[in-house]
């Protein structure tokens, strides 16, 4: 019998112009290496630029340091009020990794059980649909008052907010399977278990990875937002209270110092995200697929 | 090379399948088939050729054992039934997509029918390798689909159907995706392989050309009502070759066949 070949050289593993990629990283300077280094190279520039430029003009005009504090005094002010900043720092990932994680769970299980059936669907979706829409500040004062900690009310908001994204995403990865492929599988006798398990999870999963990324950023929003209620309720230590806390004290250099935190957890919040999406997706999916035409 | 090892449709074949007056109206009121009768016998290679919207793939899914007809039967001889009263799963299935997981290789996909019987993927080592084999993909084992051209995951979905070794292969329009050239490699791959094993397929096409040139017989379907209206046994001796295509035989029958799906499509002008 003749067998066919190869007969799209282009696509397979030995393709030039994939071999051709891997040497660039480590052979002399082609065309296209500017391009990796760069990537780095700007942002930093660009970095230190702004930071060069502001500690300069604060410097030069003598502006006092409660209304703009310049970059090394932040620096500064990160270092010696770093026992206060850290434990709030602490306390702050706690609450959103822990509400990240909980979303994670909540939303695939309700996920798979609205994909099971379409009552409990019915039954369930419209309040996620409200937990989603009424809006998390609102809703921080009544938790406040029925939790029996800050902690667990500053968890349960983060968590109303990261797990929608969660829920709605594998929610319509579940669903939108192949129906050839569910067909294949009704055909060869698939159980519901091995159905959910080979064809709908591994499905969901880039649409999950999707919603996580979104959660993750969502629930550090959330844990902030839900800290102002709080910190207004009189309670609470993590960042967004400090925050509140320089911000009242007038001391600027610390606000800034707390917020440079907040931002920093959440921009390692959407990296670690993204690398866990690439690392489970790169194999397969086309978003993580270079395009080599 | 006329005294090939098979009787391919010969008459005296006994019955695979038969559709009994089968017919099926969807839940929107459109009449996919009416009154389809169709006896299908071991060893054929039977063609449904038919305009588009005739309930071609309506049958095949309806054979394949999805979706009940609205009324009519399906008869497998006695061999084939389960405790259950459907059809062993020795239906291998083709649909016109390659319908891969594109999360799997190639070796999972194909590996799939067994996994979900439970077997392991050692022990469905050596079948998953045979199926590969006999397609020309046994070096692709670890390839993702994305690194295949559309013949090569075609070939993928045939060794999927293969791999469990069915009784009966039903392919709907598996190349009508595909460009002409790999059209007729696997044409002819696929007549080398129903040459060697002596399966049994049905075969839906568009194509009046790759129908005459497969199969042992061809069902000729009128749309609106889905229904048969003609029969026509291709009476070339087999294995078939490039040479067959440019025979007097052939544009006979490619002829015949021609005006009987004629007569199909002006069926329905007149309804
Ligand atoms: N799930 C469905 N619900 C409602 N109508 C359907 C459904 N599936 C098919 N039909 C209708 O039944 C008729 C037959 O469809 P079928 O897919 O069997 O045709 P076909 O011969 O395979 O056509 P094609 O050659 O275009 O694939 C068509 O009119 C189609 O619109
Ligand atoms: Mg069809």
């Amino acid at each position: 019998m003749t067998l066919i070949q190869a007969q799209d050289p282009a696509s397979t593993p030995e393709d030039p112009e994939t071999v051709a990629a891997n040497e660039d990283v480590l052979a002399t300077p082609s065309s296209r290496r500017p391009e990796r280094w760069l990537r780095f190279v700007i942002p930093v520039v660009m970095l230190l630029l702004l930071l060069g430029v502001w500690q300069v003009y604060v410097t030069m005009a003598n502006v006092p340091q409660y209304i703009l504090p310049s970059p090394l005094r932040i620096a500064q002010a990160l270092g010696t009020d770093w026992g206060i900043l850290g434990s709030a720092l602490l306390v702050t990932l706690k609450i959103t990794l822990s509400a990240l994680i909980l979303a994670l769970i909540g939303g695939v299980v309700l996920a798979v059980l609205m994909a099971q059936s379409r009552w409990i669907e019915l039954a369930l979706y419209p309040y996620a649909v409200i937990l989603q829409v009424t809006p998390v500040v609102a809703i921080a004062p009544l938790i406040l008052i029925y939790a029996p900690s800050t902690q667990v009310a500053l968890l349960f908001c983060a968590w109303i907010v990261a797990f929608f994204p969660v829920l709605s995403n594998t929610t319509q990865g579940l669903k939108s399977t192949d129906h050839n492929l569910l067909n294949l599988f009704e055909m060869y006798r698939a159980s519901r278990w091995q159905t959910l398990r080979y064809l709908q999870m591994p499905n969901a999963l880039p649409y999950f990875l999707a919603g996580l990324r979104i959660a993750g950023g969502l629930a550090l929003i959330a844990a902030v937002v839900a800290e102002f209620a709080a910190g207004s309720a009189g309670a609470g230590s993590g960042l967004a209270f400090r925050l509140l806390e320089a911000q009242f004290r007038l001391n600027i250099p610390r606000l800034f110092a707390a917020l440079f935190l907040l931002s920093m957890t959440g921009v390692v919040i959407f990296l670690g995200t993204s690398l866990i999406s690439h690392l489970l997706l790169r194999k397969w999916h086309e978003s993580s697929i270079r395009r080599e035409n | 090379m006329a005294g090939n090892a098979h009787s391919h449709g010969g008459q005296t074949a006994r019955s695979l399948v038969a559709l009994r007056s089968v017919s099926k109206t969807f839940s929107n009121g459109t009449v996919a088939l009416k009154n389809m009768s169709l006896d299908i016998r071991e060893g054929e290679f039977v063609s449904l050729l038919g305009p588009s919207g005739c309930g071609k793939s309506t049958a095949l899914r309806i054979i394949a054992g999805l979706g009940e007809p609205t009324s009519g039967a399906i008869d497998w001889p006695k061999a084939n039934y389960d405790a259950a009263g459907r059809a062993e799963p020795e239906v291998g299935f083709v649909f016109q997509e390659p319908t891969l997981m594109p999360w799997a290789t190639v070796f999972d996909n194909v590996w799939l029918p067994f996994r979900l019987r439970g077997m392991s993927r050692s022990a469905a080592r050596e079948r998953v390798m045979d199926a590969l084999a006999m397609v020309g993909l046994e070096k692709f084992g670890n390839a993702y689909p994305r690194e295949l051209s559309g013949g090569m995951k075609m070939r993928v979905s045939i060794a999927r159907a293969l791999v469990t070794r069915p009784k009966i292969l039903l392919m709907d329009e598996p190349f009508a995706a595909l460009d002409e050239i790999t059209r007729f490699k696997l044409n002819n791959d696929l007549l080398r392989l129903w040459e060697n094993f002596g399966w049994t397929v049905v075969f839906v096409t568009h194509s009046v050309i790759e129908s005459v040139y497969m199969s042992s017989r061809i069902v000729v379907m009128a749309a609106r009502p889905g229904r048969v209206i003609d029969d026509i046994a291709i009476d070339a001796p087999f294995p078939r070759s490039d040479e067959f295509r440019t025979s007097p035989l052939y544009n006979d029958y490619s002829r015949t066949v021609s005006q009987a799906l004629h007569s199909a499509m002006g069926a329905n002008d007149h309804l």
